[in-house]
């Protein structure tokens, strides 16, 4: 389904099955549909059994990265002696995403239930429920939520008599982009700044505390129980082989309809935009869409018929990443929206590398520079050189991420930016 | 009332607050202030890992974090009160100096940007009569330009204090301030 706009004919519902129904928050609402159902099972499986269960349904992390989920379970170490730890991301902060807001909004015992199913795969006897501190509206629900499983013996000591105990607890953020990205939101936990450290070692080895740690996103962990429940062939009658199931896509900017819709893997971007969504609105033209969230490339109207699956934005020279179509209509100067982007990673960089910390604050200066009228052609070389030199030189991925976007748009829409720079003028309508 | 919480979610109230206490000395000294302490400490296996949900602690309260209470903070978890500092400046949500009744952040990132962010923030300012980051002088209200607050759908997205405005247009927003200053 679709949020606030629901659109059935297009959409397939399994993870967005309660979202809007307010009665489905509660502790009693949710065992009316069935919650904690797949909690109960899984406490008579094994952790292995439950991790191939959700390896071979292929479900990738839904976070940006993309990667097997059920691979990285398998990383941790077992029987290590060692307490293991599960640091749920919900730091949602790539601009574009706002999907697991509304998982957790709507339907914070989904969430809960995914968190205990994978925490005892992984062997975890804590879960961390990392939260950005900005969505007040959401801890309460699920500050709320947590107390009820608690009480219900959901969470705890000897979860519904099994023997197995596992504590949860809320964290929240206080406004650090970068404490979505895993090391630093692991250092944030530990009460440091959210700077992220050199991999390896990887969180299986010494994440949080120093001890095995597996950090997974809100939509990922959400989709555990289902998957549990009905076995990976089942999920796999969605997607394709390499993009399995449904995936909740945030859509924004310029449309008629924007919000969430959970759509199967692979429908063409522009059946996304137009059918989905309803189309740009006042019938105006399309110009760019940024299909996956602000760090990735941007696509051109020539470009949207690509699958939305990892595979198909890849080809299509962008990424699926949090699954956020940003769409822009031919009224949107590309140059001040790319520069509002580069102003978001020079104002988020931790500051610890100095090609992030310099180079993003470069860029956005660079850019405004040349929307101020006083740009010179040269200054598109500079560009395409900090593009050079803010890729793969950093401990964490935020300078790529203004990468892919700014050089995508210096190839994509040149035109635009010598306009600007030539004659003072746009070449949006 | 606090002191019933579940210790689960003792580190993860709203921060972010109009009404703010006046906390009479040490704030871990209190009754709720000690129990607050003991419940997020029950929760990590080393001390330091309390420290964003006490900054959080010292903000629901008094709606800033002063030097002195980064000294009393660094006390209660046996850390230098330079660490404190160096991760309450790190975390653009704590406030170091006081900040109005309202604190009204308007989103002007990349979606609501395209949604028009940049003219509400305009209107807020206006409306209001200050400039980006200044607290009116009644003390009702602070503005603050903010980066993405992950709500894009419902461009452009506004927070105040600890709840969103959605779909915020240049047009509504007097309407807000109004409803506001009533607060």
């Amino acid at each position: 389904m679709g949020y606030p706009h629901s659109h059935d004919s297009e959409t397939t519902t399994l993870l967005s099955r309660y979202v809007g129904d307010p009665e489905a928050k509660s502790l009693d609402g949710w065992l009316e549909r069935g919650g904690y159902r797949t909690l109960r099972d899984s406490l008579e499986m094994s952790p292995d059994d439950i991790t191939t269960i959700v390896k071979e349904s292929g479900l990738r992390g839904r976070g940006g990265a993309g990667f097997p989920t059920g691979l990285k379970w398998t990383f941790m170490p077992k029987d290590s002696g060692d307490p293991h730890y599960l640091c749920c991301n919900a730091d949602e902060s790539e601009p574009g995403a706002f999907k697991d807001r509304e998982i957790m909004r709507w339907t914070p015992h989904l969430l809960i239930e995914g968190c205990m199913i994978s925490a005892r795969a992984i062997g975890a006897e804590h879960v961390y429920i990392y939260v950005r501190g900005e969505f007040f509206p959401v801890s309460r629900v699920l500050n709320d939520a947590v107390v009820e499983a608690y009480e219900a013996g959901f969470i705890g000591e000897d979860i519904q008599g099994s023997g197995w105990s596992c504590d949860l607890t809320v964290h929240l953020g206080a406004g650090a982009y970068i404490a979505g990205e895993e090391t630093g939101l692991m250092n944030s936990i530990q009460g440091n700044r959210a700077e992220p450290w050199m991999k390896p070692p990887f969180p299986a080895q010494s994440g949080v505390f120093g001890m095995p740690t597996t950090v997974n996103n809100v939509e990922t962990l959400a989709n555990v129980p289902m998957i549990v429940e009905n076995g990976s062939d089942w999920y796999r009658q969605w997607g394709t082989e390499r993009s399995p199931g449904t995936k909740l896509w945030c859509c924004s900017g310029h449309l008629k309809r924007p919000g969430n819709y959970e759509l199967e893997l692979g429908m063409p971007l522009k059946d996304i935009i137009y059918d989905v969504c309803g189309g740009i609105p006042d019938d105006r033209a399309l110009r760019a869409v940024i299909p996956g969230g602000s760090s990735t490339a941007f696509l051109t109207v020539d470009e949207l018929d690509c699958s939305t699956t990892y595979e198909g934005l890849a080809e299509a020279g962008s990424s699926l990443g949090t699954a956020s179509p940003i769409v822009m209509d031919e009224s949107t100067c590309i140059l001040r929206a790319m520069r509002r982007i580069a102003q978001f990673y020079a104002h988020e960089s931790c500051g610890q590398c100095v090609q992030c910390r310099e180079g993003t604050s470069w860029v956005t200066k660079i850019l405004r520079r040349i929307e101020e009228g006083e740009g010179r052609m040269q200054d598109l070389d500079t560009l395409y050189e900090l593009c050079e030199q803010l890729t793969g030189r950093t401990i964490c991925v935020l300078a790529d991420s203004v990468v892919f976007p700014l050089r995508s748009s210096l190839d994509k829409f040149r035109d635009e930016y010598e306009a600007h720079i030539n004659t003072n003028s746009c070449t949006a309508s | 009332m606090s002191r019933d919480l579940h210790p689960a979610v003792a580190g993860a109230q709203p921060f972010q607050r109009a009404e703010r206490e006046a906390v009479e000395g040490p704030l871990f000294e209190t009754a709720e202030g000690r129990d607050r302490l003991q419940k997020i400490l029950s929760r990590y296996p080393v001390k330091k890992a309390a420290l964003l949900p006490l900054l959080n602690l010292v903000q629901e309260k008094k709606g800033w974090i002063s030097a002195d209470d980064m000294v009393e903070v660094a006390a209660a978890l046996d850390l230098t009160p330079a660490h404190v500092r160096s991760v309450a400046t790190f975390y653009t949500m704590y406030n170091k100096h006081p900040v109005g009744r309202h604190l009204v952040q308007v989103c002007t990132c990349i979606s609501c940007h395209l949604n028009r962010g940049d003219a509400v923030l305009e209107r807020f300012l206006e409306e209001i009569g200050v400039r980006e980051g200044e607290t009116s002088e009644d003390g009702k209200f602070t503005v603050i330009e903010a980066e993405c607050l992950g709500a894009c759908g419902f461009a452009t997205v506004v927070q105040v204090n600890d709840e969103y405005y959605e779909n915020v247009m240049p047009e509504t927003v007097a309407e807000i301030v109004e409803e506001l200053r009533g607060r």
